[in-house]
């Protein structure tokens, strides 16, 4: 059985009695409050903490952020979302709840045959995987950069489908989900 | 009865109630609710953080646009309104009385020791019609620090009834670790100030005061009977400085383990017992055993200023009253109100000195282990404090105090 024999550093005198000990605490932690005292006065701020409503970090956000899940409409205005429901299927939380509704034959994309008529994501019970976005086959579901969803009551944390598209916006041209834009 | 009732000084009275409620409900409490502040801020400014910087005046509440932050000075009433409504527990298996009677036990005797500390010189209030100056003292009792340590030791049985009571293992060890703490370091305390009393000749807090500010203070002994230069060459305070700066180093210490502060905190080291004797308890019954600790640790900063640093006098008042011609040096009787207030502040913010030393103090040292605090105690800081009244004695005989 392999020993391992721990070597305890040789204390001096003045370090059993905590002398010379004291005064290297002390001069960490006053070298680091005069350091934040210097920085604030000088109007900077104390560490790197952020003071989040008045700071926000959304400028550094980075493009893989996941945040709410939004349906886009591309650039002739169409719902790309064909009420498929395989992000509806795949939501591990079970967020989405989607109606699908057939498109009317006078519609100029009656070709498309569906899109949803009831699209709710449940933002209480979304966790942000971003699996409605990986496994849409029409690209039509994102996570975009927005993280602050709130509300006061549970109705209001429902996204409905006017929410969804107002926070997914358009997405132009075929967007191919995968490659560096997302 | 007229007699009686004749007889009874209804000024001194009146004056020492407005004493004891002034100093305790408007300077202790108050102090203790911002020293947990200070204690808060300086330690986010020590660890790189922020710290509580947003409760100030809730203008939102009243229709205005936005609030007044103030740097989050109002956080303590906040806490203070959080422990009030938070629900008080009592856990079904306790001892109930004793329960209810710990923190009480804790908090009271950090209170009662504030009696002898003197805030301040002397009042003088002849525009209310008092014909001699109030002296800012309760009690100017000729056994002060007797008094203080008598009361203040009495503190250790709120904690320990509390450990008993709680009828839970964390507690109990909390309650058990403070008892012997408490009796350990009570004798390196006493011990520590016996050379300053054997040097004034005198157990009044306030007199020693004055006695500071007139002949220097124990640790600047510049001015007045303890300079060389103005005592006719006599360096016999000068020797003393050292056995004093080392009275002063152990009641320090042990004023710190008194009050269960860190790195001596055996009584509610987190990691250890969880929260130590107070696990059990909640809102203001917790309340009041922090409130305690840090009554205690700014009556113990008060005595220690007082002993050592002068107490209210303001350095070099003596010099500086020759410098300017204004009276910055205390006279019994021929002290102005503008003085009088002045010593107050002064005492004040020596003791706010103190408290942000305690809390650097406690934010740069980790716990001691149980059996080195034992250990520093007795074999250390016993034996060091009863060497240094020795020492004091011989140098007092070298070099007579004239």
């Amino acid at each position: 059985m392999a020993t391992i024999v721990v070597q305890r550093p040789k204390l001096k005198w003045h370090e059993k009695l905590f002398i010379s000990t004291l005064f290297k605490g002390l001069k960490i932690t006053v070298g680091h409050a005069v350091r934040n005292i210097r920085s604030v006065l000088g109007g900077g701020q104390n560490g790197v903490t952020m003071q989040y409503p008045e700071q926000k970090w959304d400028e550094s956000l980075p493009e893989w952020y996941r945040g709410a899940p939004a349906l886009v409409t591309d650039e002739h205005g169409r719902e790309r979302c064909v009420s498929c429901q395989l992000c509806e299927f795949i939501c591990p939380p079970k967020a989405i709840k989607i109606i699908p509704g057939e498109i009317p034959s006078d519609d100029p994309w009656a070709k498309v045959e569906k899109r949803p008529k009831e699209f709710e994501i449940d933002m209480i019970r979304c966790i942000y995987c971003g699996m409605c976005e990986e496994v849409c086959p029409e690209q039509a579901i994102y996570l975009r950069k927005d993280y602050a969803i709130t509300g006061e009551s549970r109705a209001e944390m429902v996204h409905d489908k006017a929410k969804l598209y107002e926070i997914g916006g358009v997405r132009v041209g075929l967007v191919n989900k995968w490659n560096e834009l997302k | 009865m007229t007699l009686i009732l004749g007889s009874i000084d209804i000024t001194l009275i009146a004056v020492t109630l407005a004493k004891i409620v002034g100093l305790t409900f408007l300077m202790i409490l108050p102090s203790v609710a911002y020293s947990v502040m200070i204690e808060r801020r300086l330690s986010a400014i020590i660890q790189d953080r922020v710290g509580p910087n947003r409760v100030g005046i809730p203008l939102t509440l009243l229709g205005f646009k936005k609030d007044f932050h103030l740097w989050g000075l109002f956080q303590p009433m906040a806490d203070g309104l959080k422990f009030l409504l938070k629900e008080d527990f009592t856990p079904k298996n306790v001892n109930t009385f004793y329960y209810w009677l710990a923190p009480a036990l804790t908090l009271v005797p950090a209170l009662l020791t504030c009696a002898v500390v003197p805030f301040g010189s002397e009042l003088d209030l002849s525009f209310l019609g008092l014909a001699q100056p109030v002296k800012a003292v309760i009690a100017d009792l000729s056994v002060g620090p007797l008094y203080t340590f008598a009361i203040a030791s009495l503190g250790v049985y709120g904690i320990v009834i509390a450990g008993w009571s709680s009828n839970s293992k964390y507690p109990f060890l909390g309650g058990v670790r403070a008892s012997s703490q408490m009796i350990s370091y009570e004798l390196s305390l006493g011990l520590s100030i016996i050379p300053v009393l054997m040097i004034f000749g005198e157990l009044n807090l306030g007199k020693i005061s004055a006695l500071q500010d007139a002949h220097g203070w124990l640790l600047l002994p510049l001015w007045g009977d303890s300079a060389p230069w103005s005592n006719g060459g006599n360096f016999s305070r000068w020797a003393l400085f050292i056995p004093l700066m080392i009275s002063f180093v152990i009641f320090v210490i042990s004023m710190f383990a008194e009050t269960n502060r860190l790195p001596f905190d055996m009584a509610e080291c987190e990691t250890e017992l969880v929260a130590g004797y107070h696990t059990e308890y909640s809102s203001m019954k917790f309340a009041l055993f922090f409130m305690g600790e840090y009554a205690a640790m700014i009556i113990g900063s008060g005595l220690a200023v007082t002993l050592f640093l002068g107490g209210w006098s303001i350095p070099f008042a003596p010099l500086l009253s020759q410098l300017t011609g204004l009276q910055f040096h205390f006279e019994a009787g021929h002290t102005p109100l503008w003085l009088g207030l002045a010593h107050i502040v002064t005492f004040a913010s020596k003791v706010l000195a103190f408290i942000l030393f305690f809390v650097i103090i406690r934010w740069s040292l980790p716990r001691f282990r149980y059996d080195q605090l034992m250990k520093l105690g007795w074999l250390v800081m016993f034996e060091v404090a009863l060497l240094n009244v020795i020492l004091t004695a011989v140098l007092m005989w070298a070099f007579p105090l004239n």
